[in-house]
């Protein structure tokens, strides 16, 4: 079960990771052998098996619509990295 | 054109009015200082988890079960994945392959008898955060030099509606719609409006030679902010792809943005990559399993839909008076003005035109009162008739004032400016005579204007009728 | 001055009673531990960081790095959540509080929980205080090894495949993963949301026990969790008469077993029929053979979406770009460390388009068919006993550049995790001078089965849990 290098940028792409060419170079290595060891649950015949939505067997759990108090602003932004007025600020999306 | 059928579908995305938002308890609504109204669960921070909003589910099964809907005994939400700076997660919670409605059916009334529009499915999801483009040379995107984020609208829950491509023209969009919000409204769930944004409609659309029953590429269109801005929008591109096709060209796959400022579509920069939102059952939130006693509870609490009062009201005022009334929410005050004597079409004429005009509120006005005028609306003054129209919504209004004043009727007194007028206008007066009907308006008009509106408008239309046959 | 009291060998439990009889007070019991961890965690490394003062209340406790606890910094041991202050407690942080208990200090951990050794901390790894050369195991690490050092009375771990049991065995304490669902995952800063569970390490299993009561029970910020079926009961028998205990046949086949390993668990098994137990054989085939390849491929899947979260815009690193696509890319990159990069990148394959049949839809069959196989091997037994890692604590840097290698060391506690049942191990005695974990698994909420078990068979094994050159 290999992966190609194609496939891990974009993967990584995917991931929003800018990887390093060596990253790409070793990660390219080593989910080839990890993806060659999970593979093996390919081996089992499981059409009629229901995959495992949820491993606790619990339904309708949910809350009122009540509102509760919101965060005060200053730990809204206590950690952010980047304010403006009361918005937080990032770079142009294009 | 007629060789051709346009095919659209639409994808319709409605603001639920909960309290608080659908996995967090932070109030919901307009006006709040940025980012007041937001918490670890509505900012994504380590380690917060989303608690489903009961109400929301409960009225998304309101509204599938007015659509006709089966709703699912269950439902499972999902994440989806995409990167935008609007989405705190990472990830939009919105339910996937197991939505709570599905197949749908709603009965829109049209002028060859009953259209059908499938309902695919109804499902509940979290709204996207707001962001602001600031700097640039145009303010746009594009150009823009950063963005800021109010995670205030962030989280608040959405129905999203997905039609199937059942719907063949333009003003069909337009009415379905129309008739969609009016639904909506009516069962409480949400204002559905598209100014402000809590109802958003994307349209599918593609064209086929007519009779036939392919499905060719589809164009997307994004962003439309009102009904008449979605039936242009639909319009354009189905003359767009006909004339793609009749000139030996291929439709391509596109999705076009509604501009609100230019009312254009414009083709969005096509992606590097296609989108792949990785889809898995969200781990954090367990399945939603409505049981049956619920869901008849809430098929008990439905109104009677707007589809069949609109069927209820054609035989006496046609369908475009009668849809007009039902989706403007205005059908309940006709009934009952109609119940305290005032004949139906006018009913319906002064409701829809004079009421809704002077913008008054129909749930305030009294219907007794209302159908009072209606009846004297030809007996006194224009001006008056307006007046008391403008007021009807005001608390203890009496028509009693207005009714004691009298158009003119007189016919002595109205003959010499009948006579004026056709005097003023020799080229009207001779296309009346050549066969345009449509003048006989104008030239009322023309009176009630030099009477200042003391005119009767029915008398005065019999005079002039008269005088130009003679 | 000496100190008021010995940390090394204080329970969490003989450390209430000192302090309700007024013997010492919490201001002294704190800062005894704080002498301690000055004296020892310079080697061991066990605390990312420590609060001073005590904050009035009594009984200290150790809370590993993933744990949100308001105005304590929290980095779940990554460098992409350096600086981070949580404004909101977890959970389990405020149950603590309310309970009367004082956070010591912050507990080292592998990144993002990934891992087995503690070496994949972004603030560099823990040492075992049985031999600094040596792992403590992982990834609570951190937090194993200041319960075993003397560093605290006891302290809270997060388990997705084996962090709180598998650093107990190789640290020669009691480490108790719950069943899903009894212990809120609120402001625990989320690995694999369907796996992660939080739980109680300490030198007893009442110790154990008492933490449980404290953190356990429906939380409504968390839908996932359940009010508990019966209460928590403090374990006090000393036999376990008519106890059923099912053992694993394929034991015998699993060569990675080191036989030192083997030894230890042979004898705390004729030790339990001694004190009652009946033993008998099950079968739990599936659960070697596919249990691992199917929890690396739910684990870094839900992981992939769970750091999806780390962008840099509204806390952690931000490393600055033109756009906000680069911004992104870059902090994600400069932030994560090698191991949870491989998870996000193998994650997101096992997700994406083409590959989510095989692989994320195939795994979450394979763990249809491991609920179904613990279902029905627990059928006749209270109780599944299996050692809790198959080999004791191994040099640090020894597996760090093989994923695979350190990926099979939760082999043994990796499949009941995937079934959503308790773990709870216990020390059962040494190979080679250093500790051995015993693994007790029941069935969904029977904590309670483990308890009186697990209680029993340390007494019988007397095991002391001081490591020897600490002694
Ligand atoms: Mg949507
Ligand atoms: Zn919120």
């Amino acid at each position: 079960m290999a992966i190609s290098r194609d496939e891990v940028l974009h993967v990584a792409r995917l991931a929003r990771l800018a990887l390093t060419e060596d990253e790409v170079d070793r990660l390219t290595t080593e989910l080839g052998a990890i993806l060659e060891a999970v593979g093996v649950v390919a081996e089992l015949d499981l059409v009629d098996v229901p995959p495992t939505e949820h491993p606790l067997d619990v339904v309708n759990v949910w809350g009122e619509d009540e509102p509760h108090e919101s965060l005060p602003l200053d730990d809204v932004f206590a950690n952010a990295p980047a304010r403006e007025g009361d918005l937080f600020r990032v770079p142009p999306t294009v | 054109m007629s060789a051709w059928e346009p095919v659209v579908g639409l994808e319709i995305h409605v603001h639920l009015k909960t309290r608080t938002k659908m996995f967090c308890r932070c109030p919901v609504g307009f006006g709040a200082g940025e980012n007041t109204q937001t918490c670890p669960v509505c900012l994504g921070l380590p380690g917060a988890l989303p608690v489903i909003n009961r109400r929301a589910v409960e009225w998304t099964i309101k509204l599938g079960l007015a659509l006709g809907c089966e709703i699912r005994g269950h439902a499972v939400f999902a994440r989806k994945h995409y990167p935008y700076p609007d989405l705190p997660k990472g990830y939009q919670i919105s339910q996937y392959d197991l939505p709570s409605c599905v197949d749908g059916k709603v009965i829109l009334p049209s002028a060859d008898g009953d259209r059908e529009i499938g309902i695919v499915r109804a499902h509940l999801e979290e709204d996207a955060a707001k962001t602001v483009h600031v700097g640039g040379r145009t303010g746009r995107i594009g150009g823009a030099d950063y963005s800021l984020i109010d995670f205030n609208r962030g989280g608040t829950p959405l129905v999203e509606i997905v039609t199937a491509p059942d719907i063949r023209s333009a003003d069909e969009a337009k009415r379905f719609l129309q008739l969609l919000r009016q639904t909506i409204v009516e069962l409480g769930i949400s204002d559905a409006e598209m100014e402000k944004g809590a109802l958003r409609a994307d349209a599918n659309v593609s064209v086929r030679p007519a009779g036939s029953n392919e499905l060719r590429t589809r164009t997307e269109l994004k962003n439309m902010n009102s009904f008449t801005f979605i039936a242009r929008g639909i319009e354009a591109e189905v003359e767009r792809q006909v004339g793609v096709w009749e000139s030996g060209g291929e439709v391509r796959q596109e999705t076009y943005d509604f501009d609100a400022a230019s009312g254009k579509l414009t083709p969005r920069r096509a992606k590097e990559e296609a989108d792949d939102y990785r889809y898995f059952p969200e781990p954090d939130l367990v399945p939603v399993e409505p049981p049956a006693e619920l869901v008849e509870r809430l098929r008990g609490e439905l109104p009677e839909p707007p589809g069949a009062r609109i069927e209820r009201l054609e035989g006496t005022l046609g369908l475009e008076r009668s849809s007009v009334l039902v989706t403007g929410g205005l059908d309940r005050l006709w009934e009952e003005t109609v119940a305290a004597g005032a004949e139906p079409v006018q009913a319906a004429n002064v409701i829809a035109n004079a009421l809704m005009g002077a913008g008054v509120d129909p749930g305030s006005v009294s219907a007794t009162e209302l159908a009072r005028l209606v009846d004297a609306r030809d007996r006194i003054p224009r001006a008056a008739f307006d007046e008391a129209v403008s007021k009807l919504g005001e608390p203890g209004f009496s028509a009693d004032p207005y009714l004691t004043q009298e158009a003119v009727s007189d016919e002595s007194e109205l003959e010499p400016v009948i006579a004026r007028v056709l005097e003023a206008n020799p080229g009207e007066v001779e296309a009346y005579r050549g066969g345009k009907d449509g003048l006989l308006g104008f030239f009322v008009g023309q009176v009630m204007k030099e009477t200042q509106g003391k005119a009767n408008p029915r008398v005065v239309s019999e005079l002039v009728k008269a005088k130009l046959s003679a | 001055m000496a100190p008021v009291v010995d940390t090394l060998r204080l329970t969490a439990e003989d450390a209430i009673g000192l302090v309700q009889r007024g013997d010492v007070s919490a201001g002294e019991l704190h800062a005894a531990y704080l002498e301690a961890i000055e004296e020892r965690d310079g080697e061991l490394h066990a605390y990312l960081r420590t609060v001073e003062e005590a904050d009035g209340a009594s009984i200290p406790i150790a809370l590993k790095d993933v744990i949100s606890t308001r105005g304590v910094e929290t980095t779940a041991g990554s460098r992409i959540l350096e600086g981070y202050v949580p404004v909101f407690d977890a959970t389990v942080a405020a149950r603590c509080r309310a309970a009367g208990l004082t956070l010591l200090g912050k507990t080292n951990t592998d990144e993002f929980a990934m891992g087995s050794s503690t070496e994949n901390s972004a603030w560099g790894p823990s040492r075992n205080p049985w031999d600094p050369a040596l792992v403590p195991g992982g990834s609570g690490g951190g937090t194993a090894a200041a319960v075993s050092a003397g560093l605290a009375p006891w302290g809270l771990g997060s388990d997705t495949g084996g962090s709180i049991k598998q650093p107990s065995a190789l640290c020669g304490n009691v480490g108790l993963r719950p069943t899903y669902g009894s212990v809120s995952r609120f402001g625990v800063v989320a690995f694999a949301s369907s796996l992660d569970q939080i739980g109680p390490v300490a030198k007893t299993v009442r110790d154990v026990a008492l933490l449980y009561s404290i953190i356990a029970g429906r939380d409504r910020c968390d839908s996932t969790t359940v009010e508990l079926p019966e209460e928590v009961r403090l374990p006090e028998d000393e036999r376990v008469d008519g106890l059923r205990i099912g053992v694993p046949r394929q034991l015998a086949d699993l060569d990675a077993i080191e036989p030192g390993v083997r030894a230890a668990f042979e004898r705390s098994l004729e030790l339990a029929e001694e004190l009652g137990a009946e033993l008998g054989e099950c079968d739990l085939p599936l659960s070697y053979r596919y249990g691992m390849p199917c929890y690396y491929l739910v684990a870094p899947a839900e992981a992939s979406s769970n750091l999806a979260r780390y962008d840099g815009v509204r806390y952690g690193l931000r490393t600055e770009a033109d756009t906000y696509d680069g911004m992104v890319e870059r902090t994600r990159d400069d932030g994560f460390g090698p191991e949870p990069k491989r998870r996000i990148m193998l994650g997101t394959y096992a997700l994406s388009a083409g590959y989510y049949e095989a692989f994320y839809g195939q795994a979450q069959k394979v763990r249809t068919l491991l609920i179904r196989e613990h279902r029905e091997a627990l059928e006749p037994f209270d109780v599944i006993a299996t050692p809790t890692s198959p080999a004791v604590a191994f040099p640090i840097g020894d597996k760090a550049a093989d994923p695979l290698a350190m990926y099979a060391c939760d082999l043994l506690t990796i499949p009941s995790c995937l079934a959503g049942l308790p773990g709870l191990s216990i020390p059962c005695g040494l190979s080679d001078g250093l500790p051995v974990g015993l693994q007790l698994l029941g069935p969904q909420f029977g904590e309670n089965t483990l308890f009186r078990l697990g209680h029993a068979l340390e007494r019988a094994l007397g095991f002391d849990t001081v490591p020897e050159r600490l002694r």
